[in-house]
């Protein structure tokens, strides 16, 4: 389309894109603000004032400090256990349960479902679904913050309605050589949806990793927390006390911003950096979660 | 009962494989809501739910009679509704501006950085906004270098409820877009050509054509949303609150979770949320049937 644009047509599209920037500047600019504070000498840092455009000073120092806490190191370890063995559970149950729900002819799958989705709208609350989780021992386990949340009804039905959308022909003519339900599923029905089997993957796996709420209620013991328990002491309840005990006293203000700074960086890099090779399959899965009106 | 004996039968395998989903939602959402009744008894650890004693709707009407129903109920219903004025459009607002951007390279980068912040866990996005707006930090300095002093936002519960809905709009609002994105790319073309034709603008056929062709998909988030009223983020509210602003920030949500798992009063605090339970599903009915009545869309 070659005609003219307007007067009118420029600043609007002139308006549109300065917004859009400055939206751009707003979400990334306080992201770099903490890698440049992270890798900053933190005497000089706390001296600035004002914006940072690049690192002041520079100094490794405070990464080291974060590394040298055994917490961190805990909190990784957990939140990665939880991670693989929670998403492994995750979309077995839920690959599982929208199977089983998307066949045809089978009496139950409607009254299932219904009970299923009745859950999305009304549960019994925080301390009815605390004293369950307590009477089944699981508190301060890592299994408090794998089993309770093992299948999410949301997701159970967007992989049903896929499921739904599979034709039958193939199904049946499995069937018809004496396959079984199980050589369905995993011959046939899972390899054709790899694409919403990696969708769940990703959304359960991040939904593991920044989890914090459950760690909270079940896990007292220090020894079990993931690292988004450890994020809290160490970004909000300040207890950088034990990485600052060889640093002199006038310092340890400093020194504390400096270790909070690196410790953001180190717990939310890894995820930040897999996100945008992984975008397309993100989107997807959210609209694959929108057709199921 | 033939037909239900012959189902059984040939659906064997499925209900074998079906039963660890079924038993998961019993025990974990079906099971608390039969717990739900020591919200009428006074419950003892020795007597177990069962065998405590009923006393009705005693902790209701404490709950009710108490100092802490007006200042929860107050700041969930608050929050809420500042987070649907501000933070619910939002996302549309970016959706409907997108769509206007002709150079694909320059939405892509937009659509990018702007899903990012999604990916940042709630307990770092506290973090980082604490550390902002502490009284040393970036929006202080920057404040009184231009002259306008500075606030101790963190301690000021008048800020709390910006903070709150500013914070999630800054997290949220290039993902929630992506729905609405979608929505456009659905609409039909040839509606943009006839507006052409007829000598409407770039704003007029935003606001004639993109958002009345979203509109059934946000009056559906709508009724989500309203459904959700009483089920405010009390996650990031029980990082971001201090004492010090109970008084706007303290929600039903973080006094059942410090009723009932700190203190330990079971069954008071169950009833606490029992009630904030029941009137969210109560609001969601309501919105739901008032929105088919409007507008024929519903979420069942």
């Amino acid at each position: 389309m070659n005609r003219k644009k307007s007067f009118g047509e420029r600043a609007f599209d002139i308006a549109n894109v300065s917004i859009l920037t400055l939206l751009c500047f707003c979400t990334l600019y306080p992201i770099l603000y903490i890698i440049f504070g992270s890798l900053s000498d933190s005497v000089l840092l706390v001296r600035h004032s004002g914006f940072l455009y690049k690192p002041v000073g520079f100094s490794w120092d405070a990464y080291s400090m974060v590394l040298k806490n055994p917490m961190i190191g805990i909190g990784y370890r957990n939140t990665l256990f939880i991670l693989v063995v929670g998403t492994f559970i995750n979309v077995a149950l839920t690959s599982l349960g929208a199977y089983c729900l998307s066949r045809r002819n089978v009496l139950f799958t409607k009254p299932i479902l219904m009970m299923i989705v009745f859950t999305m709208f009304f549960n019994g609350g925080l301390i009815p679904t605390f004293m369950v989780v307590k009477n089944l021992h699981m508190v301060d386990t890592l299994w408090s913050v794998i089993i309770p949340t093992a299948i999410s009804a949301y997701n159970l039905i967007v992989m049903r309605t896929f499921f739904l959308s599979l034709p039958d022909s193939l199904e049946e003519s499995a069937k018809m050589d004496g396959a079984n339900e199980y050589t369905v599923l995993f011959r046939i029905v899972l390899p054709l949806s790899m694409p919403v089997v990696a969708v769940m993957i990703l959304f359960y796996a991040v939904g593991h990793w920044n989890a914090f709420l459950n760690a909270l209620i079940y896990l007292n013991d220090r020894d079990k927390f993931p690292l988004q328990l450890v994020l809290r002491e160490i970004l909000i309840q300040n207890s950088t006390d034990n990485m600052t005990t060889d640093t002199a006293s006038l310092d340890a203000a400093a020194v504390a911003q400096s270790i909070k700074y690196s410790t953001i960086v180190i717990a939310t890099v890894p995820i930040l950096f897999i996100y945008p090779f992984l975008q397309r399959y993100f989107t997807k899965g959210v609209l694959i979660g929108a057709i199921k009106e | 009962m033939r037909t239900l004996r012959k189902d059984l039968r040939r659906n064997r395998h499925i209900y074998m494989m079906i039963a660890p989903v079924v038993m998961y939602f019993g025990l974990f959402y079906y099971l608390p809501i039969y717990g739900v009744q020591i919200a009428f008894k006074q419950y003892s650890i020795m007597e177990g739910i069962w065998n405590s004693p009923w006393i009705g709707f005693k902790h209701f009407s404490d709950f009710f009679g108490g100092y802490y129903f007006d200042r929860t109920l107050r700041n969930t219903l608050l929050i809420s509704l500042y987070d649907i004025v501000f933070g619910f459009p939002a996302p549309i607002i970016l959706a409907l501006l997108l769509n206007e951007v002709g150079r694909k390279h320059f939405r892509n980068l937009v659509q990018t950085l702007t899903y990012m912040p999604h990916f940042i866990s709630v307990v770092v996005v506290v973090g980082m906004m604490f550390d902002f707006l502490a009284r040393g930090g970036i929006i202080n300095q920057l404040t009184s270098s231009i002259g306008l002093g500075t606030v101790s936002y963190l301690q000021s519960p008048e800020w709390f409820r910006t903070l709150y809905v500013g914070s999630g709009i800054w997290q949220q609002i290039g993902w929630g877009s992506i729905i609405y994105i979608a929505a456009i790319t659905g609409i039909d073309p040839t509606l943009y050509e006839a507006a052409r034709v007829d000598g409407a603008g770039r704003w007029s056929q935003m606001l004639r054509i993109t958002l009345p062709g979203i509109m059934p998909t946000i009056i559906i988030l709508l009724i989500l949303r309203l459904g959700n009223v009483m089920n405010v983020g009390y996650e990031k509210i029980l990082l971001m609150y201090t004492p010090v602003v109970y008084e706007t920030s303290d929600v039903i949500s973080t006094y059942v979770y410090r009723k009932g798992i700190l203190d330990g009063s079971f069954d008071y605090s169950s009833a606490v949320g029992l009630f904030n339970s029941v009137v969210n599903l109560v609001l969601l009915v309501c919105a739901n049937s008032l929105s088919r009545r409007a507008s024929g869309s519903s979420i069942w």
